[in-house]
């Protein structure tokens, strides 16, 4: 809509709607890009020491206790950037994203209210009482108060993935007389296919990124020799946890998230296999770079029938191209929806074959001995925000030109009255402020592992004034 | 519908100011309370376990601003663009300045996140006054429902109007001492000794100054906006609301001199929660009035969402403010008393 009335414009104005358009984009994507490499570590976290914490309840084993209370240390820190990198989150939907805000509000305004009530509530009380009520909560008090963080944490997790699941595939809807959309049914809202499959996946790809974590500390700290039975139960637990998540990321949810899509969201599911062309037993391409203007892969990398597989579960199956969509349907920027998908995919393939490895010689009892196994263990950390950060920009951009798919276009969203120089003015006000707490951030967790796990070294000197303690 | 989500709203407002207005205050209040290091200390550490608890106000209480009222949310969070951008940013270096200040022994470094906590907490509270007068005063919407305010023009209150203009200046100034007299109440409950004694006297001082204020910015607000007492003549009950203000003003100055402490900071409680009930019964039942032509105002109808929506609303909405009750009174209770510096105590 926008396009076609743009081009009847001056060119300066029609460059100005664009660079807003595409600066409110960057603004977001930037922003919320940023935001989520904190809350997956939380959410993952939060799982982790709830574990730590029951095995140390069922076995009196003290240094469950002190393993959960030094990963409580780092679970603060990014707690606290996620908090306040995600306060911008919320404000921004109204304003850079104002008529998509006006429009939706009565539907995702919903999860987003939820999310404060009952998940920031919930998850800012009871991590006070987590870090500083341990002395005079019982152990059963102190492990509850462990889980209720990491229920308040998944909440939240929840209602935010409702509110994108929504913009995916809306679902429980009607349009008001003025244009409005509104929820038509709360549950159906709430029970959407499309969040329980997301959901889902992308809970495991959060317990991916703080297995990854664990087992990078552990791996560090035993081959370093510092605190060597610390590191051996951070392996430990870090290992199973990575195991299972891992094969879970891909089977079941992966896959099952991928038909859903490849039913609902087929101009997607085209672009993420660069597939320009409709295929009976289409291959999958393994690498390769797409070309939109020729409408083929470069350098292809393809492994025949196996998309038909994937998809139908049968390799003669046809799958639907990019032809088969109407040109101002395409996502994009569609090469960068391709690689955001092979990157993830690929990463998604190396974890398992790790964790396979890992849990194997953790089973024969040969792991903490096998430095080959260790050393990708404590290297491949980074890797899972990666592949987590992939997988949101497949779907986000696999939902373009959309920001509600089939209903709103992303060029009808944006705040027309922000110009573009006050966006931009904004993205590098951002920039600026997340490059200082990136600074800020790796400073106060390199400090919580030079200290260490165990207990004396992590007795503080003084009170601490503040949640957090390193 | 739109009445009981109009209050809803603000309650959940006044509730954010209530609670993290006592932490700006001891942020505003920060250099000039502590003399040593360890008085610094002892005032962080009085906010420290509860400031991020009492920041869930604003984030739950901007989601359900957005899902009762979308038009309002869009339209005044594009309109004060820059002004909000700078609200965040301020937010981070708060959160920032509260839990790094403490984590190292270098003494630059925890004068350099005095600095930030002080100024950022400073700031936060002129540009929160600042936003409410520009409620009060109006905004130049067009017909489809937005606006875009720079963040000054000629600080004059006209046709062309910035955010920030002398009447959002007073508005700024009105809360930055409101919020500054609400800190050291609470850090004369909070705290004991020299600092207490500081706070004590900064409170009586600081509520004098809040009385002459708030007189003035009666006349300056009937200027700006003339039909802002239209409300309180058609229903004369509302006159308890200025005289609610007046007595609460007395008490903060009455129960601070007499060492009651907590009434005083009930009394301070009181006056902030009134004066804002005061603006929105002002407001009603408009939420974001024009500058220039009522017709162009955003009232509850305009905004209002679908009546599923808030229907379902409520039911969630009340569960959820009796879970935050009970975590409230939880971790209120838990951090009771005075702050110590003693490792691995807080408080009593």
């Amino acid at each position: 809509m926008i396009r076609i009335t743009a081009l009847c414009l001056p060119a300066v104005i029609r460059w100005g709607i664009m660079t807003a358009l595409l600066l409110d984009r960057i603004h977001f994507g930037f922003t919320v890009t940023y935001h989520y490499l904190f809350p997956q570590l939380t959410m993952g976290l939060g799982l982790l020491i709830v574990i730590l914490k029951t095995i140390a309840l069922r076995t009196g084993n003290a240094r469950y206790n002190e393993a959960a209370r030094f990963w409580a240390r780092i679970f603060t820190v990014n707690f606290l950037v996620g908090v306040v990198t995600g306060i911008p989150m919320e404000f921004q939907f109204g304003t850079n994203w104002s008529q998509f805000a006006r429009w939706s509000g009565g539907v995702i305004g919903q999860p987003l209210a939820m999310e404060g009530v009952f998940s920031f509530f919930l998850e800012s009380a009871f991590l006070g009482l987590f870090l500083f009520g341990e002395k005079r909560l019982s152990a059963w008090g102190h492990w509850a108060s462990a889980l209720m963080v990491f229920i308040g944490s998944w909440i939240s997790g929840f209602f935010i993935i409702v509110t994108n699941a929504w913009m995916q595939h809306p679902v429980a809807y009607r349009i008001l007389p003025d244009g409005v959309y509104e929820v038509t049914s709360f549950w159906g809202l709430l029970t959407n296919p499309w969040a329980l499959l997301q959901y889902a996946h992308n809970m495991s790809g959060a317990v991916i990124t703080a297995s990854f974590v664990m087992c990078a500390a552990g791996a560090f700290y035993l081959m370093e020799n510092r605190f060597p039975e610390d590191g051996k139960l951070f392996l430990r637990v870090g290992v199973i946890a990575g195991f299972i998540s891992c094969v879970a990321q891909i089977f079941p949810t992966g896959d099952l998230h991928g038909r859903y899509m490849a039913k609902h969201q087929p101009a997607a599911v085209a672009g993420m296999e660069g597939l320009f062309h409709s295929q009976r037993g289409a291959g999958i391409v393994l690498m390769g770079q797409p070309n939109e203007e020729a409408q083929t892969i470069d350098n292809p990398l393809v492994v025949n029938d196996v998309l038909s597989f994937l998809i139908y579960g049968t390799t003669k199956a046809e799958v639907g191209g990019l032809d088969r969509v109407p040109r101002d349907q395409w996502p994009e920027p569609l090469p960068l929806l391709y690689y955001a998908y092979h990157i993830m995919a690929g990463l998604g393939t190396y974890f398992v074959l790790l964790m396979t490895i890992a849990a194997f010689s953790l089973w024969r009892g040969k792991l903490f001995e096998t430095r080959w196994v260790l050393w990708p263990l404590m290297l491949s950390f980074p890797l899972p925000y990666i592949a987590n950060t992939a997988g949101w920009m497949t779907a986000e951009i696999g939902r373009q030109p959309w920001i509600i798919y089939g209903l709103m276009r992303t060029s009808n969203g944006y705040s027309k009255y922000v110009s573009a120089g006050n966006s931009l003015f904004t993205l590098l006000g951002f920039m600026g402020t997340y490059t200082v707490l990136s600074i800020l951030f790796l400073v106060l967790v390199y400090r919580i592992l030079e200290r260490g796990p165990s207990a004396a070294a992590s007795a503080p000197k003084e009170a601490p004034a503040s949640l957090i303690t390193t | 519908m739109g009445f009981i989500w109009f209050w809803l709203v603000a309650i959940m407002l006044v509730a954010y100011v209530l609670f993290d207005g006592f932490d700006l205050g001891v942020g505003i209040l920060h250099p000039f309370l502590a003399r040593s290091e360890e008085q610094k200390q002892i005032m962080i550490r009085s906010i420290g376990p509860v400031w991020d608890g009492n920041e869930v106000w604003l984030l739950a209480g901007g989601g359900t601003l957005y899902f009762a009222f979308p038009l309002l949310y869009a339209s005044a969070f594009s309109g004060f663009y820059l002004a909000l951008m700078i609200v965040l940013w301020l937010l981070i270096g708060r959160a920032a300045s509260i839990e790094l200040h403490s984590q190292m022994e270098i003494t630059v470094w925890r004068h350099f996140f005095d600095a930030v906590f002080f100024i950022s907490s400073m700031l936060l509270a002129i540009f929160y006054g600042a936003a409410l007068a520009n409620v009060i005063r109006g905004v130049p919407l067009r017909a489809d429902g937005y606006f875009f305010l720079p963040l000054w023009t000629n600080w004059r209150v006209g046709p062309q109007p910035g955010i920030l203009d002398w009447y959002s200046v007073l508005g700024g100034v009105i809360a930055l001492v409101a919020l500054a007299v609400h800190g050291a109440l609470y850090l004369a409950v909070k705290t004991g000794d020299v600092l207490q004694q500081r706070a004590r006297s900064v409170g009586r001082a600081g509520a004098g100054l809040l009385a002459l204020l708030t007189v003035i910015s009666l006349p300056a607000t009937i200027a700006v906006r003339p039909d802002s007492l239209a409300n309180y003549k058609a229903y004369p009950a509302t006159v308890v609301v200025p005289v609610v203000i007046v007595l609460a003003l007395i008490g903060i100055f009455y129960f601070s001199t007499r060492e009651s402490d907590h009434l005083a900071f009930a009394c301070s409680c009181v006056y902030l929660a009134v004066m804002l009930v005061g603006a929105a019964i002002g407001l009603y039942p408009r939420l974001l009035p024009s500058s220039s032509d009522s017709a162009m105002d955003i009232t509850i109808d305009k905004a209002l969402s679908g009546p599923h929506t808030l229907h379902v609303g409520l039911a969630w909405w009340a569960l959820g403010m009796v879970l935050a009750a009970i975590y409230f009174v939880i971790i209120y209770r838990m951090f009771r008393g005075k702050v110590t510096l003693e490792a691995g105590s807080y408080g009593h």
